[in-house]
């Protein structure tokens, strides 16, 4: 029995994820996976936002290690934070079941770059999915633990934004699986990662890859759409979307379990059309590895590379046609919201001609008109440490100028790390950090985090107040303030701090007005 | 045959809703339903568009350019952004085409343009209320569905 419903790529998720009696979600928020832990949680899920993304992972492989089946969920630059236990599960796998969703924003709708996660699952050595709706998306998370759990070993799973954000009509089945309880099996030669052990899981992981990509030649997740011997298309992902679209009449080979692919499969399809043409978003992930196996088949023009895919460009792809693309029409920028508390800061960083070495959220919106006041920006946690690199090369006068502006929930995540520099390797003329601390992660949506005094379902939990941890680090300039209610005196107390030698944390402290409209209508509610 | 709608406007004004409520109602009526648009920045006061698809079998979310037959422009500031997505002979609506100066809150015009596309799509009339009262909190509810009559009657 099943039911029929109109759902997201990101809710399909949640819901496979309780179907199949996820026990633990783990994830960090991020554009454009966020909705699927919040999801997970309203269905009856236990879910938490963690301070990273490599926090999250490890917590989900303690999850698996006992046996039991765990999500985590990110965006695809997350999968970086969380790289160093990725590669190394990998190699021991975990008796529970492990799936890691990545959600890649090909175009960066909301990202600093368009990393094309497929190579995580080729570099790691872990098998992915694809999938290319809401249905795919529930499918493929159920088949997804079926894979865990015949090789004990963790599962990538693909999203974009396009298949996160976009609904369509799906089946929901009605069967519930279970959740498992724990237990733990002592076995070191498993699960402990020094070389001897290691070695021997490094081969066991490579024989379990081959007997996957032989049973990917007869599965149901890839799907062979015979249509005219002219023009044959292997794709995955949103783009087959696309190509079914802009090209009705030819034979596609649709791909939704990416890794190891099925060789034998992709050779048979390419013989059997005059034309085989690989329609891909982003890297040409595919085309390379296909042509590894010796098949001739046939690349996107370079310059469809850059950006989504959609059914016109792919229509130029099939042509062939690599004439400059009409620019889209400028449409209005994101700007910080009127009464942001942010906007006070960065005036009065903009007025003291600061350098300021910025970080990612809302607040990276101060690089916009009036503002001008951000000057750099990596990723996650970097304003810290590349605010002490400055410092150090640059001349006296102008290494005083240097400031870092970090958000409060981006320095829990990987900044409060860069405070620990500054304290070891302290610049000769000190340095300043300024948390912008409005009480929670605004960018992706308002979300809890480990500061906030509340967990992922609103329940109250103990809050990481920053004072505490930069104070518990050794920082001994602690000062509070909040900037939109008194200018003056933070830039009094600024000026002061970059006159001085030491190393110093000014916390500008005033809630975002948007989570302070949440709270008040989820008070409302509980009132009601 | 698929029919494409695209609502486009500023963040903030309802854009996403708009279309969560067609998507919901055209899916409702029977149709193959596919609805698209991209979070994140475009929340804080940028442009936001959101596109819904409905047939017998849509493929792409995506609506193609110059294929839109329906677009609906909340913020008068966006029709020259997204105006080359209307295809020869698409149906354009604005504020313009609507009786603003009844609006009760400014935060409704989106559902009072809803009201104003609806006479146009194959859905029931009572299926729009069903909807549309399904999608709002008791507070605003009726307010809402007051707009939307009041975009349905202006566009008969």
């Amino acid at each position: 029995m099943s039911s029929k419903l109109l759902a997201s790529g990101n809710e399909a998720i949640a819901m496979a994820a309780f179907d199949c009696g996820v026990n633990l979600g783990c994830g960090y928020p991020g554009t454009p996976s966020s909705e699927i832990l919040d999801t997970f949680s309203s269905l009856g899920g236990s879910a938490e936002w963690e301070p990273n993304e490599k926090c999250a992972l490890e917590t989900a492989i303690g999850v698996a290690l006992a046996g039991g089946r765990a999500i985590v969920t990110m965006k695809h630059v997350g999968l970086n934070v969380a790289a160093d236990p990725l590669f190394t599960i990998a190699y021991s796998g975990t008796p529970g079941g492990l799936v890691i969703i990545t959600a890649d924003d090909p175009g960066m709708a909301s990202s600093q770059n368009e990393q094309d996660n497929r190579r995580y699952a080729r570099a790691a050595g872990v098998p992915m999915f694809e999938p290319s709706d809401a249905q795919e998306c529930y499918d493929f998370l159920k088949a997804a633990f079926e894979l865990a759990d015949k090789y004990r070993g963790p599962v990538l799973f693909r999203v974009t934004t396009r298949v996160c954000h976009s609904k369509c009509v799906m089946e929901r089945s009605e069967e519930r699986t279970a959740k498992r309880t724990g237990s733990y099996t002592v076995d070191p030669a498993s699960n402990v990662m020094v070389p001897a052990f290691a070695r021997r899981a490094h081969k066991r992981l490579r024989a379990d890859l081959a007997e996957m990509a032989a049973l990917n030649e007869n599965n149901t997740y890839n799907k062979w759409i015979k249509g005219s011997a002219d023009l044959g298309i292997i794709t995955s992902g949103i783009a087959f979307q696309h190509a079914r679209e802009a090209a009705p009449q030819a034979s596609i080979l649709k791909l939704g379990f990416t890794y190891p692919l099925p060789r034998e499969t992709i050779k048979k399809f390419a013989q059997s059309v005059e034309r085989c043409l690989v329609v891909e978003e982003g890297d040409p992930v595919l085309f390379e590895e296909i042509g590894s196996f010796g098949v001739a088949v046939e690349n996107k023009p370079e310059m469809y590379r850059f950006g989504e895919l959609n059914v016109e460009r792919v229509r130029r792809i099939i042509a062939g046609d690599v004439t400059p693309e009409p620019a889209p029409a400028p449409g209005k920028p994101p700007q910080l919201c009127p009464g942001c508390p942010h906007r006070k800061t960065y005036e009065v960083l903009r007025d003291m001609k600061c350098i300021v070495s910025g970080d990612i959220g809302c607040y990276t919106l101060g690089v916009m008109p009036p503002f001008n006041a951000l000057h750099s920006c990596v990723c996650m946690g970097a304003s810290i440490t590349v605010g002490l690199g400055l410092r150090k090369m640059l001349p006296e006068a102008e290494a005083r100028r240097v400031v870092s502006v970090i958000g409060d929930s981006t320095f829990l995540h990987t900044g409060i790390n860069g405070i620990v520099e500054m304290m070891y390797n302290p610049p000769a003329t000190g340095h300043v950090v300024v948390i912008l601390d409005n009480g929670t992660t605004a960018m992706t949506g308002l979300q809890e985090h480990p500061g906030t005094g509340r967990h992922l379902d609103g329940s109250s939990a103990f809050a990481l107040r920053p004072e505490d941890a930069v104070r518990g680090l050794g920082v001994k300039n602690v000062d509070i303030v909040d900037t939109t209610a008194e200018p003056e005196k933070f830039a009094e107390i600024l000026a002061k701090r970059l006159a001085g030698n030491e190393c110093s944390v000014i916390i500008a402290r005033r809630p975002c007005i948007l989570a302070l409209a949440k709270h008040k209508a989820a008070q409302a509610a509980k009132g009601e | 045959m698929v029919t494409n709608i695209i609502v486009a406007g500023l963040g903030g004004q309802g854009v996403l809703k708009v279309t969560d409520i067609l998507a919901e109602a055209l899916f409702r009526s029977g149709y193959d339903v596919k609805k698209s648009e991209v979070h994140g920045m475009s929340q804080r006061g940028g442009s936001v568009s959101s596109e819904v698809r409905f047939g017998d079998a849509v493929a792409s979310p995506m609506v193609p350019a110059g294929e839109c037959d329906y677009l609906v422009v909340i913020d008068s500031s966006q029709v020259e952004v997204v105006r080359d997505k209307l295809r020869a002979g698409g149906f354009l609506l604005t504020p313009d085409d609507v009786p603003k100066e009844k609006l009760a809150h400014p935060k409704a015009l989106n559902t009072m343009l809803l009201g104003a596309l609806s006479v146009k799509l194959p859905v029931r009339e009572e299926l729009w209320r069903e909807v549309l009262s399904s999608s709002f909190p008791e507070k605003i509810r009726a307010l809402n569905l007051d707009m939307f009559e009041l975009g349905r009657n202006a566009a008969k």
